[in-house]
């Protein structure tokens, strides 16, 4: 079995800050790690691999300082690392970087291809599903669990109010979360003889110029802000008990619980 | 070793220690419990055998990435980084540097894949005064016969190989003494009494007691006679290791009172808005870096296996331990009350501190060794 795993490297954190002047992104002293959801897409191959022999093939778009993404992945156990970089890349929407991963990803040979469902620092859930589209490839989103049997894959998806289990033959391209599983930690051995990965530029892909970066991204971002919650609200100072009936009231007077 | 490497590293064992380790750290302490479900998952990354060559099942790596390992575990639980240390420095390391290749070939890849190492050497009698070793290694068809007493093994009971030392030549006194490695299992081999400590109260410290152990000849380290360079050399990198463990506790310690100032509010402001809290906290960190690069000076020394890796290897040991000290007293000062309380875990951090000035050579043994070599 042959897997590929797409990760991106994203600042570490669930709350990322919104410069107020310049309504970007503020990434200064925020360390990067592995998107979460890519993690565990990367944890799943990883199971994968132990159960049938698989080879793991991890890809990843980003600036050169996404060489440590792709070397944790490789500490974690992956075969082979390849980093996607150039600056004909960069200012890549959600459609320039799927382009752009399927245009590698043509180069690769593969039963599965696993990425998160999202990044924590764009929230798209789209780079996936695109992907799929663009290699012609079934798609199953929201996966919380993968097995393989006889070249049929079984996926459960984590729907909104259900499970839902497909039974997908392969090579077909899966999206999952990252309540899945715990991603291993790195291997004290694999740190130290890590690898670092391959790196293409547009020159080893095929792909034409205009859907790379900032000119192939048809999103315009038109503004950025920070919501604000600016409610009614009244301080009312009470003890507990008479609390608990003033809120029963407001909330019945409101007509959000009923008699 | 590539930056990549060591930058991995820190990633990888700072989110271990946060998430498996500082989660145990106080209810190990308060309850005396020795971690074993810790060691089996540092086993289980690699962590049990960082310096261990890979053809032996090790990771391959660096003292200085085994420094880092006991430094940052020791930032979240000092007990953890003293099993950790005790097991590197004072079993697989003498086994790697001073054993046989067939030592080397059956007990690396245990060491370094979760069987736990420990070391003997002190006596009731033989502390700081090491060479005057009572127990005794007597010459036999096929070994020799061991009998006599360890106290204050870290690591006992939970241990499966030990790194000995008894006498085999009681009149030749610090060159008669001859250093064996012994399983658990050996028969006479038992442990005694479990010490009830100030700190490190979730890692074993228990006596070791011989009684006509039989040690076949093949388990001998070393030649004859050498107990005591093994066991000075051995020293030499245990003293890194708990240097480092001193100095991840001064970190920890710095890190909880950095948090705690900011968010404690005394006469209207935060404690940090006070200059004493400035001062205090600019000491801290200052001695921090200062005992942090001395214990990287002193890992690197040992890896190159340097001349001067005993000054070095003392320097830092005082240092650190003095720092932690130093660190952990201040910290139970600016949390008030509350640092005196088990809530917060400065007052277990103190209590761990201590040991760090006494065990593997007392501070004062350190500044023997390093003034020695001034003033010989």
């Amino acid at each position: 079995m042959k897997i590929i795993v797409c990760i991106k490297q994203v600042p570490d954190t669930t709350e990322i800050k919104i410069d107020p002047v310049t309504n970007t992104l503020k990434r200064d002293g925020v360390p990067s790690i592995i998107n979460p959801d890519d993690k565990a897409a990367l944890e799943a191959a990883l199971v994968l691999k132990e159960k049938f022999d698989a080879h793991v093939t991890v890809l990843c778009m980003g600036p050169p300082q996404a060489e440590k993404a792709l070397g944790e992945a490789f500490a974690m156990g992956a075969d082979r690392t390849i980093l996607l970089s150039g600056r004909e890349f960069a200012g890549a929407d959600t459609l320039a970087t799927s382009r752009t991963l399927a245009a590698a990803i043509r180069n690769l040979e593969y039963d599965i291809i696993i990425g998160g469902r999202q990044a924590i620092d764009g929230d798209t859930a789209q780079v996936g599903p695109q992907l799929a589209e663009h290699l012609g490839l079934p798609q199953v989103t929201y996966a919380t669990d993968i097995s393989y049997k006889k070249g049929v894959f079984t996926v459960v998806r984590q729907m909104e109010d259900r499970l839902q289990t497909v039974e997908v033959e392969g090579p077909l391209l899966v999206t999952v979360l990252s309540a899945m599983n715990k991603p291993r930690y790195m291997n004290v051995g694999r740190i130290v003889k890590v690898q670092k990965p391959e790196v293409w530029g547009v020159a080893d892909i095929e792909i034409p110029p205009e859907h790379l970066g900032l000119k192939g991204s048809p999103t315009k971002v038109a503004a950025t802000f920070t919501k604000s919650y600016n409610t009614d609200k009244k301080v009312i100072e009470v003890d507990a008990a008479s609390a608990a009936d003033l809120i029963i009231e407001t909330l019945k007077a409101k007509h959000l619980i009923k008699e | 070793m590539e930056n990549l490497s060591r930058d991995l590293f820190d990633t990888m064992i700072e989110g271990f220690a946060l998430n498996e380790v500082q989660p145990l750290a106080a209810s190990i302490d308060e309850e005396e419990r020795f971690p074993s479900e810790t060691v089996e998952k540092m086993a289980k990354i690699g962590l049990m055998g960082i310096t261990a060559p890979v053809e032996l099942g090790g990771a391959g790596g660096d003292e200085r990435m085994y420094v880092r390992a006991v430094e940052v575990l020791s930032k979240y639980c000092a007990t953890t980084g003293v099993i950790l240390s005790a097991h590197t420095s004072l079993c697989l390391t003498p086994i790697l540097r001073f054993g046989s290749d067939a030592q080397k070939q059956k007990y690396i890849p245990q060491l370094a894949c979760g069987k736990l190492g420990a070391f003997g050497l002190t006596e009731p009698n033989a502390g700081t005064d090491a060479g005057n070793q009572q127990s005794t290694a007597v010459k036999t068809e096929g070994g020799y016969i061991l009998n006599g007493s360890k106290l204050f093994i870290t690591n006992a009971g939970y241990a499966d190989i030990y790194v000995v030392f008894a006498m085999t030549d009681k009149s030749k006194r610090t060159k008669g003494i001859t250093a064996f490695i012994l399983e658990k299992d050996f028969k006479g081999f038992s442990i005694g009494k479990k010490e009830k400590k100030m700190g490190i109260r979730g890692s074993a410290t228990c006596e070791l007691i011989f009684e006509n152990v039989f040690v076949p000849e093949e388990n001998r380290l070393g030649a004859e006679g050498e107990g005591f360079k093994i066991a000075m050399s051995t020293l030499d990198g245990g003293r890194i290791g708990i240097a480092a463990q001193a100095l991840g506790i001064a970190e920890g310690a710095l890190d909880e009172s950095v948090k705690y100032v900011k968010e404690r509010k005394q006469f209207g402001k935060p404690l940090s808005a006070l200059q004493n809290t400035q001062f205090t906290i600019a000491d801290c960190k200052t001695r921090v870096e200062a005992a942090k690069l001395l214990v990287y000076q002193a890992a690197d020394a040992f890896e190159l296996q340097a001349k001067d890796v005993s000054v070095k290897a003392a320097m830092a040991k005082l240092y650190a331990a003095e720092t932690a000290m130093y660190v952990t007293t201040k910290a139970v000062q600016m949390h008030g009350g509350y640092g005196y309380t088990r809530e917060y875990p400065v007052e277990r951090m103190m209590r761990d501190a201590k040991i760090t000035e006494i065990y593997e050579g007392t501070s004062e043994v350190q500044k023997l060794v390093i003034s020695g070599a001034l003033l010989k």
